[in-house]
């Protein structure tokens, strides 16, 4: 038997039972659809993560006090107190491949400004951090070097903290208070987003290394430090450099761990990337788990739809098909119900990114590809499930059908 | 209506005569036994059934209920094999045969017309009829001219696009009589083909088959009735899986002259 005539023959007998033939595929569609949906998301959220890595620079490097294991486990983070101001004076003067270099001290805190508060990350730094962040204005003016000197209760805003301190208002020249002590608000910071990590970095405010040890912490050594370097190539480098000048400079011999960890933002956007495509992976999986779910419900109607039509087997051997038509025919049918079905999932799958991506503000990302292995993985859960009860079918006893009632 | 039913047969390659020298017998069926397996017991249906049946012959065969009369029909019709014994169909011994071999035989060598009819519900008379030919990969425009020119043939022209529900016994009959004629099969089986059927409707039925085997077609019916049985040209009477009878049927009646004289059921 043709083709055609096999195609016809199997959406006729689809069609019959409408309702029956919906409720079958439902599986697949909301199997497809899922598949679609989490790895069109996983794929957006991967670029999400890889333009705001890029946005902060590849070039960057980030030491930490305490050290870091090979998994990225932090042993002891900050427990150490090792790293001081001094570091950082020496990898800007001796790492020929280091360009800019900035303290970087946080605690958490709350501002008060006037009947408004909000509760923030305080981060000390310098001015040069806002160039090595690629972080520019929205008003005002970065605090300067003299600040730090003189260790000047200045503050720059995040532009978070902006928005619930002050709304639209213009912030600088205003005062703000941090625990007790009053600041004057020099600049706001422009919106720079989530970060790769999903954390709000407009969500803080910057005043100078010094006022926060002296002031706030009270702590004499760093947190983090942070380096440009001069090129994204040269990070690496850098990256080596700088951890043998600490070493050097911390005095651990070797064989000793380090008591600093040197992380690299080319290292962390890999990180971050292949930890969005173990999620994506995960959740696609969970997906095809579903699809699995349908191809079974698939495989159960047809084997009652086997039953049911017994006697039309029976007439059909008896006028002449052969295995291999029968075979085809209930397999067609339910080829045409998983492929229906992956295709409405499909649609149903696009719907569903383009809603969660419009909320999420994100782009929207259906891969070709995804959208290619659903129709094949639905075309092939179609005929992985249907060849059991068309082989059944192709097997029956003419003679034994023709008397089935 | 002769280049209607004409056989066909020797087209067709796949059909390598065994013995040449063996006459022009189309079927020929020797030593046939058939017993079913039933653990504990075991049925004998045939017990040694030996028939020869020569082209354009109409047999009726007759015996009372589970004689093997069925049994032996599903053999001639390719559908079961003989537990032993040999079934020769145009000088094929058939146990030589695939299954592709044999449903191609089923196709287009035979045709089957049931008591029950069996046709496709909720498929029209023309797409029933046409059926076979899709498994016969005829071409698509001689399918449907072919079907009409069958359904046509049985008296079914105006109903082609009607379904079963809609037809009355006589006529779903008539429709799966065009079924069976339309790969132009050279042998047409039916196995109490007018069981389910009033008297009148019957005969109706019985001249179609009378006009079908005087064009050529070797015809072979099972029947319980000695009315129907006496427009065949041979009948044969099977009893316990073994013929008792074989007779040739002396001046049989034309079935279009006994329903001359019948009354018509308004009659009635
Ligand atoms: N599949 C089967 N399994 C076991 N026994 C069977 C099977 N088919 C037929 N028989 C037996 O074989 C014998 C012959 O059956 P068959 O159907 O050929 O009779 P029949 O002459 O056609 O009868 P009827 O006139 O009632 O149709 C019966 O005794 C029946 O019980
Ligand atoms: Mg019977």
């Amino acid at each position: 038997m043709d083709f055609i005539a096999i195609l016809r023959i199997a959406i006729r007998a689809l069609t019959r039972n409408k309702m029956r033939s919906l409720l079958t595929m439902l599986g697949i569609v909301i199997g497809v659809g899922a598949v679609i949906a989490t790895v069109g998301l996983g794929q957006g959220a991967q670029e999400q993560v890889q333009r705001q890595i890029a946005s902060m620079g590849t070039d960057l490097l980030f030491i930490s006090s305490g050290s870091v294991n090979k998994g990225g486990v932090r042993l002891g983070g900050g427990a150490t107190k090792t790293l001081i101001y001094d570091d950082m004076k020496a990898i800007v003067q001796q790492v020929p491949t280091a360009a800019l270099a900035a303290p970087s001290s946080g605690a958490s805190g709350l501002i008060v400004a006037d009947n408004q508060n909000w509760s923030t990350r305080i981060t000390g730094t310098e001015p040069q951090y806002f160039d090595i962040r690629n972080w520019s204005f929205d008003r005002g003016v970065n605090f300067t070097q003299d600040d730090v000197t003189r260790a000047a209760n200045v503050v720059v805003l995040g532009a978070t903290v902006q928005q619930n301190l002050f709304g639209r208002a213009d912030s600088t020249g205003k005062t703000v208070r941090i625990g007790n002590l009053p600041f004057l608000v020099v600049g706001v910071l422009q919106a720079k987003g989530q970060s790769g990590m999903g954390q709000d970095q407009d969500d803080g405010v910057f005043v100078p290394i010094t006022t926060l040890q002296k002031k706030i912490t009270g702590q004499d050594w760093l947190q983090n430090i942070m380096v440009s370097a001069t090129s994204q190539e040269a990070s690496y480098a850098a990256q080596a450099q700088i951890t043998s000048l600490l070493r050097d400079r911390h005095r651990i011999r070797p064989g000793q761990d380090d008591d600093f960890s040197v992380r690299n933002l080319a290292d962390v956007a890999q990180l971050a990337d292949e930890s969005s495509k173990v999620m994506t992976l995960l959740l696609a999986s969970i997906a095809g788990v579903s699809l699995i779910v349908g191809g079974i419900g698939i495989m159960n109607i047809m084997l009652v739809s086997v039953t049911e039509r017994t006697r039309e087997i029976g007439i059909r051997i008896a006028i002449g098909a052969t295995e291999s038509d029968v075979l085809r025919q209930f397999l067609s049918e339910s080829v045409v119900l998983s492929l229906t079905g992956g295709v409405m999932g499909i649609l149903f799958g696009i719907a569903a990114s383009i809603t969660i991506t419009k909320v999420l503000g994100w782009s929207i990302l259906i891969a070709p590809i995804a959208v290619g292995a659903a129709v094949v993985f639905s075309m092939a859960v179609g005929i992985f499930f249907g060849f059991y009860p068309a082989r059944k079918a192709a097997m029956l006893d003419p003679i034994e059908a023709l008397r089935f009632e | 209506m002769a280049t209607l039913v004409q056989n066909e047969l020797n087209a067709d390659v796949m059909m390598k005569p065994e013995r040449p020298a063996n006459g022009s017998a189309v079927i020929q069926v020797q030593d046939v036994h058939k017993s079913y397996d039933l653990g504990e017991t075991k049925v004998h249906a045939l017990r040694g059934v030996d028939m020869k049946i020569e082209p354009g012959e109409f047999v009726a065969i007759m015996g009372s209920s589970g004689s093997g009369k069925s049994t032996f029909m599903n053999i001639l019709g390719c559908l079961d094999k003989p537990t032993s014994g040999k079934y020769i169909l145009e000088g094929t011994d058939v146990s030589s045969l695939d299954k592709k071999q044999l449903a191609a035989i089923r196709n287009r060598k035979l045709g089957f017309v049931f008591q029950g009819f069996n046709l496709l519900s909720r498929t029209t008379a023309l797409e029933n009829v046409e059926l076979p030919t899709l498994y016969a990969q005829t071409e698509k425009s001689m399918r449907q001219a072919r079907s009409k020119e069958v359904l046509e043939l049985v008296g079914l022209g105006d109903r082609m696009g009607h379904f079963p529900s809609q037809l009355s016994g006589g006529q779903q009959q008539r429709v799966a009589i065009a079924r069976a004629l339309v790969n132009k099969p050279a042998i047409l089986l039916a196995d109490e083909p007018t069981g389910n059927l009033d008297s009148r409707t019957s005969v109706e039925i019985m001249q179609i088959f009378q006009d079908l085997n005087d064009s050529g077609l070797t015809i072979v019916l099972v029947t319980h009735e000695p009315d129907i049985a006496q427009f065949a040209k041979r009948t044969v009477v099977f009893r316990d899986g073994k013929i008792r009878h074989d007779d040739p049927v002396s001046n049989h009646p034309r079935a279009a002259e006994v329903l001359k004289s019948m009354p018509t059921v308004d009659e009635d």
